[in-house]
């Protein structure tokens, strides 16, 4: 195991690698404009757009700047999203404040997203799944294909019109000036203003879990070893839960995992939509306007909860799987 | 003779489908005594699993029809409600499966699996059932069997995953045990472990045993009656020699025949029973056998044979007369052998 957790890291190292060198390369080839000409405002001389572009290190050689950035990720004291490079050439922060005032925001809309898919998803799959062709069945399979056909934006706006604007039930979209940190964040959830990004977030994914349970249980249904439990004369409730549900749940472990990585990168249409001031909204902010060292930031973050993701799910199936070792 | 344990009369099992009706069993009458071994033979789709999971009760009603007559100590288990059925299987009568790869649940360890039947039908605590199960698994020659029951089916082997089955079957001590191809998916060494397995523990159990199989080989040693099954229907029964010397069935003949022999010249060709076996849907009018069968003349393709008994309770369903499927076998089955 110990093994198998160093190669993984390495190989984690080598992605974000990769992926950050993708990045600089967009970002050089990017026709958007010159970022120093941009830093200084409109009316500048010429040597103030030099300075800024001597400040923000764009005059040293391709690989020069390259390095800056790449050393950048050294979980370093002093390298670690160091503030003279990564710092935001937008609105002239340093990055690593920046991300830390948005992960908490994307955080809890992930969590809270996930834990009301999750909750809807696998009791609706299980039903269906239990009482095939039945009404309940039908009935669940219909929200399930609404569901995914739904797009987020339309149905965070339906959700907004209802819930806010006609009923006044729900707080409308943003969080308020002065809610900081973890703290602010979880205060905007207890004030419910996560309720909607939530649900709209959660209705999706519910629809595409209520399915994926229910086909994996019919097929774990018409296993061998369920025949097996039954001719041990089990009850039809335990052969169901018991030996059937063990089988059917264990892939979701995996599609969890990572739908909840690539949430916490950022649910860029949710957090535009709603407001929210989260890692997606700043990567959709900081694209336009070339704010590279903020993109580089946003890109890395993303890439290294996926990548951490992937990693947690294959080490949680070990356990659930007593046939997955790692060496 | 004493009232059988187990009789099975005129059972007829078959599926609607969207294609037509399966006739998957089709008017099967047997029995069987304590300590008494039944071997069912037949090829694919003849019934013979569909058979035993009916007396088991683990044919969805509603997808089947389901007819005839099961008793069993006295009453019909097709009559028996779910509940009190449930009681039955795997205490009273058991089953084990023919694949034991994918037959026990892959996420449970092996002595949980067993120890969880046990459990199901006796008032006793989990650590005790457990020690049960270490017991049982020691009784069908698992070594170390503390350590195994321990352990996850796939780190056992297919041999000792169908002693684990066994295991679990007998953990109760049933009065029935079906075993269905219990060694189709295993090594040829392994399997004459495990037939002889089931005969030793049989005995220990006072157990009856049917041995559901489509290899005759494997019935011959370990079976006291043989039904031969065809399309659905017993085309034969008797005790063992009638079925291997005195055979009255041209279907009998053609498994005999086909079976390889290999103190023959190796010129020789195999021998198989000609064409297909029937799609149960449309089974063929009259004899289901009749078109692949060499002797068929008049009244084959019309009248469907009974099942008529020879002498004592050897029976076949077969149009020849006596006298003809006497030469016939003397002449040209046996005299091949």
């Amino acid at each position: 195991m110990g093994r198998y957790l160093i190669r993984r890291a390495l190989f984690m190292v080598l992605v974000i690698m990769i992926v950050s060198f993708l990045t600089f390369l967009i970002f050089v080839k990017l026709p958007a404009g010159d970022p120093a000409r941009r830093a200084v405002g409109r009316t500048t001389t010429p040597e103030q757009i030099e300075n800024a572009r001597v400040a923000f290190g764009l005059d040293k050689p391709l690989y020069v700047q390259y390095w800056r950035f790449l050393k950048g990720f050294i979980p370093y004291p002093g390298l670690w999203l160091t503030e003279d490079v990564y710092y935001s050439y937008g609105n002239f922060v340093p990055v690593k404040e920046e991300l830390a005032r948005r992960i908490p925001i994307t955080g809890i809309l992930a969590i809270g997203a996930a834990v009301i898919w999750l909750s809807l998803g696998i009791p609706i799959g299980i039903l269906s799944g239990v009482r095939r062709r039945s009404v309940a069945d039908r009935a669940a399979m219909i929200f399930a294909i609404i569901g995914v056909s739904m797009p987020i934006f339309w149905l965070a706006q339906l959700l907004l019109y209802a819930f806010w604007f006609k009923l006044e039930l729900l707080p409308s979209s943003g969080i308020p000036i002065g809610y900081n940190g973890w703290g602010g964040a979880l205060r905007a959830a207890a004030e419910g203003r996560f309720i909607l990004p939530w649900v709209s977030l959660a209705l999706v994914s519910a629809a595409f879990y209520a399915r994926m349970v229910r086909g994996n249980l019919i097929e774990t249904m018409n296993e061998d070893y369920i025949r097996t439990a039954r001719a041990k004369g089990l009850s039809e409730r335990r052969v169901i839960y018991k030996h059937g549900l063990r089988g059917a749940l264990t892939p979701v472990v995996t599609m969890l995992g990572l739908d909840v990585g690539l949430l916490l990168g950022g649910a860029f249409i949710t957090e535009t939509v709603f407001g929210l001031p989260g890692i997606g909204q700043l990567a959709v902010q900081s694209i336009p306007t070339n704010d590279f060292p903020m993109v580089m930031g946003v890109t890395i973050l993303g890439a290294f909860i996926i990548a951490v993701a992937n990693l947690v799910v294959d080490v949680a199936y070990a356990f659930v799987d007593p046939r997955v070792r790692y060496t | 003779m004493a009232q059988p344990l187990l009789e099975v009369k005129d059972l007829k099992v078959h599926f609607p489908t969207d294609d037509g009706l399966v006739k998957a069993v089709d008017g099967v009458s047997y029995s069987l005594q304590a300590g008494e071994t039944l071997g069912i033979v037949g090829e694919s789709g003849s019934g013979k699993s569909v058979s035993s999971l009916t007396v088991m009760g683990l044919i969805n009603p509603k997808q089947a029809r389901i007819s005839g007559e099961v008793f069993f100590q006295g009453q019909d288990l097709l009559k028996v409600p779910k509940d009190e059925m449930r009681t039955i299987r795997g205490a009273k009568i058991s089953m084990i499966f023919q694949d034991p790869m994918t037959s026990l649940h892959p996420f449970y360890k092996v002595g949980y699996q067993i120890a969880e039947s046990i459990l199901e039908h006796q008032d006793i605590s989990k650590q005790e059932a457990f020690d049960q199960a270490v017991e049982m698994l020691a009784r069908v020659n698992i070594p170390h069997p503390k350590d195994r029951a321990s352990q996850y089916p796939h780190e056992f082997s297919g041999g000792m995953r169908q002693r684990a089955m066994i295991a679990m079957a007998l953990s109760l001590n049933p009065d029935v045990l079906i075993a269905d191809e219990p060694t189709t998916a295993l090594d040829v060494t392994v399997q004459a472990q495990i037939l002889d397995l089931i005969d030793r523990l049989k005995s220990e159990f006072n157990a009856a045993v049917i041995i559901i199989t489509h290899d005759l080989g494997v019935v011959a040693e370990h079976c006291d009656d043989i039904m031969v099954m065809y399309a659905g229907k017993a085309a034969e029964f008797g005790d063992t020699d009638d079925i291997y010397y005195k055979p009255l069935h041209p279907y009998t003949w053609g498994l005999l025949s086909s079976i390889p022999r290999l103190d023959e010249d190796k010129q020789e060709r195999l021998n198989p029973i000609r064409g297909l076996p029937p799609s149960l849907i449309q089974v063929p009018p009259g004899c289901a056998f009749h078109p692949r069968c060499p002797y068929k003349f008049d009244p084959c393709d019309r009248d469907v044979p009974e099942l008529l008994p020879v002498d004592g309770h050897h029976a076949a369903a077969c149009h020849l007369s006596l006298a003809d499927k006497e030469r016939i076998r003397d002449q040209e089955v046996l005299a091949r052998r």
